[in-house]
């Protein structure tokens, strides 16, 4: 009887087997890789409408982030500051560089009514709430603690134009909620960038922690603890962000 | 001995009767597996007629039973559609009834998918061979009613589009499925249920596509039987490797049938619901489920036997044995059906009694009355040798049975439901748009079924030869009956 299939047809199965095999694997990687916000969102760095550099005011000149960022302790939102608080220094500073014309152009027009278009780096979605006063102090007395602007925001002091340094992701959110001691500074280290607890603090982070949530199980809070209190900050369950 | 086997069993030439077993000889005395004067070719030419009718010659009730079984299974899609754009809404669920059709037509149908493993797998260890002529038939419908069961548990989710959060896929939000809870073990119950079933049916037809390619006289049948039978040539080595992997695959499946449907009767079993939190589930569904799948096999079976002139290899001694699975199965069904009743007496809970007089007294009393009598009184008639080795009576039961345990899923889901913890929640279910969402998984089976017996082996060709008397070295033979023997048998009665 003549032969069915070429000669080439006894290599289909292992061929098929070892494509099946590295094309899935390719094919899983390729998805982790490049389909994960660690790809696509970190290294974020659009082009911003003045050439702002945060290395030079933030690093060289070591201006407190606070200083334009003025609602951060306070608010949900940082704050992007108005025309005039560029203005507190540039009315004096370089006041006639090429770079700085649109921001002359916006302080003419009616003293800073016509804001600068900034483009915005950071962003979660919608349906996840976020407030930054809630991470720049809490717990009480003795356990009071904060998180660092760098853990987040990356090394801002080192870099002229800013890029996105974390994936802003969910798990990237759980993996400090579900265990926040390794990001906890005291209050007065919040702005400081490349900032390093000493032993003696990494004990009393880790006391902190503690007292923030239950260790595990982010979906269980929102429950009362054995003292009857709400579970909070660290824990606050789903409800916590998705309100 | 073999030449005994033939001579001490009278049987009489209408394989719809049964031969007298001569209780003595209680090997010898069996009867054989296949009737009539058959030799393997005859077998292979009688299996593989079905398949090779050319295209255009399909027979016209076979193309119109296709097109009747697609277009309900296109009004299926329709349906389907219509679902994801309007949402369950388009059915009668709501507080307290959440969970109705949906699940009563998905445990229907994974409980009759059940009986294809019980006969390919757990009859196979048991070195049962009557189940051969029938063990193909029976995984394909185990596949296509576990396909049919995935169409119902996928599309009752209301965000369809979101089923993949069913499984653990890794994600940027760190977010896994629930493992504590049974709806998640059940996912992957019914998974490996159909990765191993389809494994198991594909690899024991290779050597069957093999024949199917050997014979064929057309060229996409060469090619599509071809690439099938994966380069099977049937040499020696081929043989070995395939009784492992057939063996394997029989050990891996063995379990699954006892595992799948308890894990499914673990999403009521593992709730707090009076009339679903009981221990008895898992082996109450497991006899259920292998019930119904039997009578599910019956019901497709009989027809098919005398459409496809298979009479000679699905006998009446195979529709007796089934029977008698059936027999057993009711009536370890009847038992639960009473113990649930004890329990519910016995352990003095009110709520528990109230469920179970409900049940049978409540606003549903018919769905259970239904039930009660499709499925305990029903299969009690298989006592009688007359009723279980009668076609007519095997098949007309049969569809009671499985009118029965549908009701029975439907009574298990909806009655236990209806009457909440609070009075004022409580309410009557009444289906809306239902009844074309389990006609349309009806389409779905049925479609693929009949494709299957058009283009597929849908008799083990090589395991049946494998228990005629003609693969005994031992055989010398023809009966008395005076049927000339092979050549290559009187070869070897010359030369034993």
């Amino acid at each position: 009887m003549a032969q069915i299939f070429p000669r080439w047809a006894n290599q289909t199965p292992t061929l098929g087997m070892v494509g099946t095999l590295v094309g899935g694997a390719v094919a899983a990687f390729a998805v982790y890789w490049w389909a994960s916000p660690y790809n696509t969102d970190v290294g974020y760095k659009p082009k911003q409408p003045i050439p702002y550099s945060h290395k030079l005011h933030a690093g060289d000149m070591q201006i407190d982030c606070r200083y334009c960022h003025a609602y951060v302790e306070r608010g949900p939102h940082a704050g992007v500051p108005p025309t005039q608080v560029c203005m507190n220094c540039h009315q004096q500073v370089k006041k006639d560089s090429p770079n700085l014309a649109k921001l002359r152009e916006s302080w003419a027009e009616g003293k800073g009514d016509k804001s600068i278009p900034w483009v915005r780096i950071h962003k979660v979605p919608d349906f996840a709430y976020f407030n930054h006063s809630a991470h720049m102090g809490f717990g009480v007395g003795e356990n009071r603690a904060a998180i660092g602007c760098e853990s987040c925001h990356g090394r801002i002091d080192t870099m002229v134009e800013v890029r996105q340094s974390q994936p802003l992701s969910m798990s990237w959110c759980i993996e400090c909620h579900s265990d926040p001691a390794p990001q906890l500074r005291p209050l007065d280290a919040i702005t400081k960038m490349g900032w390093k607890g000493d032993l003696a603090w990494n004990e009393k982070a880790h006391a902190i922690a503690a007292t923030l949530h239950p260790p595990g199980n982010l979906s269980g809070a929102g429950k009362l603890n054995a003292d009857g209190k709400l579970e909070t900050y660290a824990s606050a369950g789903c409800n916590g962000c998705h309100r | 001995m073999a030449t005994a086997n033939a001579a001490a069993v009278n049987l009489p030439d209408d394989p719809n009767v049964r031969g007298d077993v001569v209780l003595d000889e209680p090997v010898a005395g069996r009867e054989p597996l296949v009737r009539g004067q058959h030799d393997f070719h005859s077998v292979t030419e009688m299996v593989c007629r079905v398949n090779e009718v050319p295209l255009k010659k399909t027979p016209m009730p076979f193309v119109f039973g296709t097109l009747l079984a697609s277009a309900v299974f296109a009004m299926f899609g329709g349906y389907i559609g219509y679902l994801i754009w309007v949402g369950p809404g388009i059915w009668g669920n709501n507080n307290p009834v959440g969970w109705a059709w949906d699940i009563v037509n998905f445990v229907f149908w994974v409980g009759i998918g059940h009986a294809g493993t019980l006969i390919s797998a757990i009859l196979y260890l048991f070195r049962q061979k009557w189940r051969t002529s029938i063990n193909r038939y029976a995984e394909a419908m185990t596949i296509f009613a576990v396909l049919a069961a995935s169409s119902c548990v996928a599309l009752h989710t209301g965000r369809v589009w979101m089923d993949y959060y069913l499984f653990p896929l890794p994600n940027q939000m760190g977010l896994w499925p629930n493992f504590r809870s049974p709806l998640e073990w059940d996912v992957f119950a019914v998974n490996t249920y159909l990765i191993v079933s389809l494994l198991f049916w594909y690899t024991g037809m290779v050597p069957d596509f093999a024949t199917l390619r050997d014979r064929a006289t057309v060229k996409w049948r060469q090619l599509f039987y071809g690439v099938l039978a994966l380069g099977w040539r049937g040499s020696m080595r081929h043989w070995v490797t395939y009784e492992k992997a057939y063996q394997i695959l029989a050990a891996f499946s063995a379990p699954l049938v006892l595992s799948v449907h308890t894990i499914v009767s673990f999403d009521f079993a593992v709730s707090q619901l009076p009339g679903w939190h009981t221990t008895i589930f898992p082996p109450y569904f497991v006899a259920g489920a292998i019930f119904s799948g039997f009578a599910m096999v019956q019901t497709l079976m009989l027809p098919a036997r005398h459409w496809l002139g298979l009479k000679d290899l699905v006998t009446v001694k195979h529709i007796e044995n089934m029977n008698k699975v059936i027999l057993l199965t009711g009536s370890l069904v009847g038992y639960a059906y009473a113990m649930e009743f004890f329990v519910a007496a016995y352990s003095g809970n009110q709520y528990e009694s109230f469920t179970f007089i409900n049940r049978a007294t409540g606003p549903y009393w018919w769905s259970y009355w239904i039930m009660l009598s499709c499925n305990v009184v029903t299969p009690q008639l298989f006592w009688f040798r007359k009723i279980r080795t009668s076609v007519g009576w095997s098949f007309v039961l049969s569809i009671f049975v499985n009118i029965g345990m549908w009701f029975e899923r439907f009574v298990i889901t909806v009655t236990s439901l209806h009457r909440d913890a609070l009075v004022s929640s409580w309410d009557y279910f009444v289906p809306v748009t239902e009844a074309l969402y389990l006609l349309g998984t009806f389409g779905l089976f049925f479609t693929l079924f009949l494709l299957f017996i058009r283009f597929f082996p849908v008799i083990a060709m090589s395991e049946v030869k494998g228990v005629m008397p003609q693969a005994n070295p031992h055989w010398s033979g023809y009966d008395k009956k005076g049927h000339h023997a092979p050549a290559h048998a009187a070869v070897e009665e010359v030369h034993p």
